[in-house]
């Protein structure tokens, strides 16, 4: 019997559909099917100067747009050879960092309340808004940020900007400690996630996975040390893996991660130069092409911009991690039961806006 | 005085208001009608009809009492819930009585909503699923008394029905059929998966729940509810039967579908389960009615192993029912909202090779006690 999961269905998360095929309650095939969400943004990109394009790589993925408009951001400086200056690195870092722990937490929130735990989709939540809060004072908005710009970021930090980056960074330490009872003292918890939708080391590479999944299968690959931009290289951080490449481990990955954000934004933080945040960028792009490739709290993101000499791209191009990750949806799914839909496709973290475009 | 011959006073007065009134009646038109007013008042009268109508307003009483019952369950797992989450939970509508009457404010929302049937469901089975369900459940409630002459199946000597725990039970377990004919009716998939998933999940955790209650009734060496908690005046048999009680306990979660085992209606991979196609109103009754199973449930917990209507003279018997039917049903919610859901071959193990080995052991237990002879 094939089952429709989706398009509108709690478990997507987005606007997709899974199509599963179950003999009783296991699963024996499955196939996703994306694109219904498609809103031709690279097409929209290509009638945009480069400034305008920043609000719309935002709107990328709902969860992280920071980390898109900083892509973008990347691409065309790596384009137009803008020099960023340091303190806009820096403040950029942590925004990034402050992004990928308020991303994972809302991926813990969508995660529990699939699994049915209705208070951790509540407290990770509202821990979410204690650094969405600070980059509300950083930026101005809460969800589509609208920060970087091509050769630093818009404004400079408020003043308080580090007192309260530290205060919730040693908040999220404590409380990551709270999830670990929630979650990893759950029995049935584990019960739901150890051993439940594994992936292969040797799937998972010849899939492309990137980001957490792929780590979560024992491959040490994270774009923020294999392939620095920005201060990554200056950062003290480790790179979480997990060997068994089953729920548990993305959880694990995941949970490893916030705490190395933790450091990161603390490090970013302490060390931040002062100066200016901003220079002044060309209004037109070379004749070229720039490529920017970064670890977005889902996988690798990249963008690949070709200017024509004009102030609007000739073509922009998008790799969206989940785009990728979600083809390796049938290597997790056969085997398992009905249920184990949502743990496994909630541990891949989808966000429909950047999978589509 | 208890609630039958309450209801029976109340009904005899009220036949004999109307019979003064056809007399005369009778009186003053007997050119027209003869003596028709003096057999009807006889009719009206006789011992029979006025019990038919004692039971009827019994049952009007219960009925009553059972949903605002589910009123009072419904707002407090809302309170209960909102101080867990970190909100107030209902406030405004109601704003003086903590936010009350948002259930009934929820209710006529529910009421005034389209119902649709689904084109292609089979009409019968989808239309009886819910007469079933709610029926089976308001039976439940029949022989469960709320205190030792407050309840509505007793006799006219005020003891419980004799069989009165078997009859609940039986009626509590008529469910599953309703929610297999629901399921399967509406023509869904999701609803079907639902309704075959509550039915194997219902059946197997009635095995070891019975054999906890097998153990109860063993101890009390009664078969209705009073005898059961008169056995228990001393001593509840939750301390003596503490492992029952933990089986029973997660029987009854899995039997009225609460979180970690509420497979059937699973949100997040079977969109509502096996309510799914159904709207407005009837999905309302659904719901009522799985709070309702919930209150039986507290109720059920509560007369069998935390000594029923047994407390401080203080307060009255039916007080004391209710406020340990509610301390239940918090506990119950409690684990509701902090424990994920398990998956269904888990709930599948969880009962046979768990819970009905701890329930044998139990009724072993329960044996060894009766043969000690310390009950």
């Amino acid at each position: 019997m094939w089952i429709n999961m989706g398009p509108q269905h709690p478990m997507t998360h987005g606007l997709w559909n899974l199509r599963v095929k179950v003999d009783g309650e296991t699963i024996v095939d499955a196939e996703p099917e994306v694109g219904y969400l498609h809103r031709g943004i690279e097409k929209l990109c290509e009638d945009r100067t480069y400034p305008q394009i920043i609000p719309i790589s935002d709107r990328l993925c709902y969860g992280s747009s920071m980390t898109w408009s900083h892509l973008f951001c990347l691409t065309v400086e790596d384009l137009m050879g803008v020099e960023v200056p340091e303190r806009a690195e820096y403040i950029r870092v942590a925004a990034i960092e402050m992004q990928r722990i308020a991303s994972h937490l809302m991926w813990l929130a969508a995660y529990a309340a699939d699994l049915g735990l209705m208070i951790g989709f509540i407290y990770t939540m509202r821990d979410r808004e204690v650094f969405i809060d600070i980059l509300q004072a950083l930026t101005g908005s809460r969800i589509t940020y609208n920060y970087p710009r091509i050769g630093g970021v818009a404004h400079d930090v408020p003043p308080t900007f580090g007192r309260d980056a530290l205060r919730a960074c040693s908040y999220m330490e404590k409380r990551l400690r709270e999830y670990e009872d929630l979650f990893d003292g759950s029995k049935v918890f584990m019960m739901r996630n150890v051993d439940v939708g594994k992936l292969r080391k040797e799937d998972a590479m010849n899939l492309g996975v990137t980001g957490p999944p792929l780590r979560a299968s024992d491959v040490r690959y994270d774009l923020r040390t294999d392939m620095p931009y920005s201060v990554y290289p200056e950062m003290d951080f480790d790179v979480a893996t997990h060997p068994d490449g089953d729920c548990y481990s993305r959880y694990r990955v995941r949970m490893i991660e916030m705490a190395e954000s933790c450091r990161i934004i603390r490090q970013a933080v302490q060390k931040m130069p002062k100066g200016k945040w901003r220079i002044r960028a060309p209004r037109n792009a070379p004749v070229g092409t720039g490529l920017g490739r970064v670890e977005d709290p889902r996988g690798e993101g990249m963008m690949y911009i070709v200017g024509d000499g004009t102030d609007r791209p000739y073509r922009v191009k998008i790799r969206s991690p989940i785009f990728v990750t979600v083809s390796a949806a049938p290597k997790m799914l056969i085997g398992y039961k009905l249920a184990d839909v949502v743990a496994i496709m909630g541990g891949l973290d989808m966000c429909i806006g950047e999978t589509d475009r | 005085m208890n609630l039958y011959e309450f209801c029976y006073g109340i009904i005899h007065w009220l036949v004999d208001l109307v019979n003064n009134l056809w007399y005369w009646l009778g009186d003053v038109l007997p050119w027209v009608f003869g003596d028709f007013f003096d057999a009807v008042g006889d009719f009206a009268a006789s011992d029979s009809n006025i019990a038919f109508f004692t039971i009827l307003t019994e049952v009007l009483i219960i009925v009553i009492i059972a949903l605002i019952n589910v009123l009072n369950f419904i707002w407090l797992d809302r309170k209960f819930m909102g101080r867990m989450f970190d909100f107030y939970g209902p406030y405004y509508v109601g704003y003086r009585i903590g936010g009350w009457l948002q259930n009934l404010a929820d209710g006529i929302k529910l009421f005034v909503k389209e119902i649709i049937t689904p084109a292609k469901a089979d009409r019968v089975g989808f239309l009886l699923a819910p007469v079933i369900f709610i029926s089976s459940s308001f039976l439940a409630l029949a022989t469960i008394p709320l205190g030792r002459d407050f309840g509505i199946a007793t006799n006219e000597s005020g003891a419980g029905v004799p069989a009165g725990v078997l009859v609940a039970f039986a009626m509590f377990a008529i469910a599953p059929f309703s929610i297999l004919i629901a399921g399967w009716s509406s023509n869904n998939k999701y609803t079907l998966i639902g309704g075959m998933r509550s039915a194997a999940q219902m059946m197997s955790y009635e095995i070891p729940m019975l054999l906890t209650v097998a153990s109860v009734l063993l101890l009390a060496g009664s078969f209705s509810f009073s005898g059961v908690v008169d056995a228990q005046h001393d001593l509840w048999f939750a301390i003596p039967l503490f492992l029952g009680f933990i089986v029973f306990m997660v029987c009854l979660m899995a039997e009225v579908e609460i979180q970690p085992f509420d497979l059937p209606e699973a949100e997040a991979e079977l969109v509502e389960g096996w309510t799914t196609e159904y709207c407005g109103m009837r999905f309302g009754l659904f719901m009522m009615t799985s709070y309702l199973r919930g209150y039986i449930g507290g109720a059920l917990a509560t007369a069998l192993f935390l000594g029923g209507w047994h407390g401080p003279e203080l307060i009255p018997d039916p007080i004391w029912f209710l406020i340990k039917a509610y301390t239940v049903f918090v506990i119950v919610e409690w684990t509701r909202w902090s424990l994920p859901r398990v998956r269904v071959d888990q709930i599948l193990d969880i009962g046979w090779k768990r819970l009905m080995p701890l329930a044998v052991l139990n009724l072993f237990i329960a044996v060894a006690f009766k043969t000690m002879g310390w009950f």
